[in-house]
């Protein structure tokens, strides 16, 4: 199956975040799904700074405020925020963690070009990425006080990284492919057994009064069908080296690919790239030409088959 | 949006799958379960608080516990989960209903301390909290804070995570203890016993301190200071 789709400029220059796109040329070849080249391997070496060391000043300030938001995103709820979702939830440690996509990983790799949205991406605007997909939200604008706050904190946690170079940790640690399909109803065993003491029986998450604990996995305050964590590889890496919290690599590779498969074969918001399109069948094809599970049936139902994008008040003609 | 179901075959066998994996649930009546508690009190003492025994074993308070966590911690007792030369011999008296009934009673007694949920950033300069609130995520101890599962400021997660906030420090020091000898090896899906390895002495020693003081430790912060709001 080829992964290379022809798409004309004028569609990318719909998407809210990509008008730069429309300075590239009709009819090149677009491939949404190039990832970021892989990090490299190698011992992890960057240790981030320690926050007992922040500066009592107005920059230190800025770095606070922005770890705040990365820990207590929900801060933002309503306005910026449509799901359950935390930062933190899926780069532990408030983003320090090697191998858990820190964010002193990051910094010094954007500008970046990224295929998912066909052009090169400043910080920023891979944090607002952030912000419409894994959070179900509307990206904080640029040079907003959000905003600066979290790429403050990031900047700051990149003290003394290297600039445009991939470090290793970066990302989630790449899982070759398992030795068996990623097969759902292995998957779904190994949800009961390790997952759903947390996550709950159907991936709803828990919370201690408004606060949340763990966050949802799929439903409405998961992340959306655009996230990139709803591709079975990516989050197959994720859990392999993070997960179940405190017991990272105690699955095994093949455990890994199947909760996975089990997790994201579940409804979740739309993708907010269907409100460019027609049909589920055309954002199927431009967009999910990678391991996931959107625009498939799967026990009769056909996932992504819906107007439904959680508690984002933006509809589909929107 | 509505909350999403999952009608699928699989959803539904993972739900028997659940089920199955349990013992029937046993209903528990408090009143019956005051009857049956009359061989606690010595140690829990009367109103459920249990006592912390600096020069020997803290008796933990049960009062507010959920009823499932201690019905669980029983059971576990009698099968040898949870090791206890101190409490075996009283788990061994009670049978399966009043297992349920004790639980019942002590979860029914006094509600556990309800405690701010709302973030709070923890102070870099404070050890013990920011063990609480962020962890120890050096590569060679990966302890996820211990409100990650606990909840916000430790005071619990349903059934399965206990509070931990307002426990005895010598109860909750000793239980960590257990861990790392292999005495106590009941936690769901071993989450507990690898982060107990992992934690050293000192920092034991500071977060049973931290979570024995911290309702009265938030109560204080909470509380106007009296020489800071006269004018």
């Amino acid at each position: 199956m080829s992964l290379r789709i022809s798409r004309a400029a004028t569609l990318v220059a719909t998407l809210a975040l990509s008008p730069a796109a429309l300075a590239q040329d009709e009819g090149v070849e677009r491939d949404y799904q190039i990832p970021l080249p892989e990090a490299p391997e190698g011992e992890v070496t960057f240790t981030p700074p320690h926050e007992r060391d922040l500066p009592d000043n107005q920059y230190g300030d800025m770095v606070r405020q922005g770890r705040d938001l990365f820990l207590n995103t929900q801060s933002l709820r309503g306005e910026y925020v449509f799901n359950e979702q935390n930062c933190a939830n899926c780069h532990l440690d408030a983003g320090r963690l090697a191998n858990s996509a820190p964010m002193w990983a990051s910094f010094g790799v954007y500008p970046a070009y990224r295929g998912k949205n066909d052009k090169v991406n400043t910080l920023a605007e891979r944090i607002q990425g952030c912000f419409t997909y894994s959070m179900n939200g509307t990206p904080p604008p640029t040079g907003s006080e959000p905003l600066v706050a979290m790429q403050t904190y990031l900047h700051w946690m990149s003290t003394g990284a290297p600039i445009n170079e991939s470090l290793p940790g970066r990302g989630y640690p790449k899982l070759e492919e398992a030795e068996q399909a990623p097969d759902r109803a292995r998957g779904a065993e190994v949800y009961a057994a390790q997952c759903a003491v947390c996550h709950g029986d159907e991936g709803q998450g828990q919370k201690v009064g408004e606060r949340q604990v763990f966050p949802p996995l799929w439903g409405d305050g998961a992340y959306n069908w655009g996230a990139g964590m709803h591709r079975v590889n990516t989050a197959a890496n994720f859990i392999k080296a993070n997960m179940p919290l405190g017991k990272p690599y105690s699955l095994s590779d093949q455990q890994a690919w199947d909760v996975a498969a089990f997790i994201n074969s579940h409804e979740r918001p739309q993708d907010p790239r269907r409100r460019t399109l027609e049909t589920l069948e055309e954002t199927d094809a431009t967009f999910h030409n990678h391991h996931g599970y959107y625009g498939d049936e799967i026990d009769g139902h056909r996932l992504g088959d819906h107007a439904d994008f959680g508690e984002n008040p933006r509809p589909l003609d929107g | 949006m509505t909350t999403k179901r999952i009608t699928s075959g699989l959803g539904l066998l993972l739900g028997l799958g659940l089920a199955a994996g349990q013992a029937q649930a046993l209903e528990g009546d408090a009143e019956r379960g005051q009857q049956a508690a009359g061989v606690c009190v010595a140690c829990h003492q009367a109103d459920g608080m249990g006592m912390d025994n600096p020069n020997g074993e803290s008796w933990p308070r049960l009062a507010g516990l959920p009823a499932a966590y201690i019905e669980k911690q029983l059971h576990d007792i009698k099968a040898g989960r949870r090791e206890s030369a101190t409490m075996m011999p009283f788990a061994n008296m009670l049978d399966d209903q009043q297992i349920a009934d004790v639980s019942a009673y002590y979860a029914e007694m006094t509600a556990w301390p309800t405690l701010p949920t709302a973030y709070q950033p923890a102070d870099p300069e404070d050890a013990a909290e920011w063990l609480a609130h962020r962890g120890d995520w050096a590569e060679d101890a990966m302890i996820p804070a211990c409100n990650q599962c606990h909840g916000p400021s430790g005071q619990g997660v349903g059934d399965v995570f206990p509070p931990l906030a307002g426990q005895h420090a010598g109860y909750l020091a000793a239980q960590l203890e257990a861990w790392r000898d292999g005495s106590r090896h009941n936690d769901p899906n071993q989450l507990m016993v690898g982060i107990a390895e992992r934690l050293d002495e000192a920092q034991i020693a500071m977060i049973a301190d931290y979570y024995a003081t911290l309702p009265a430790t938030l109560a204080e912060r909470d509380a106007p200071s009296s020489e800071e709001d006269a004018p």
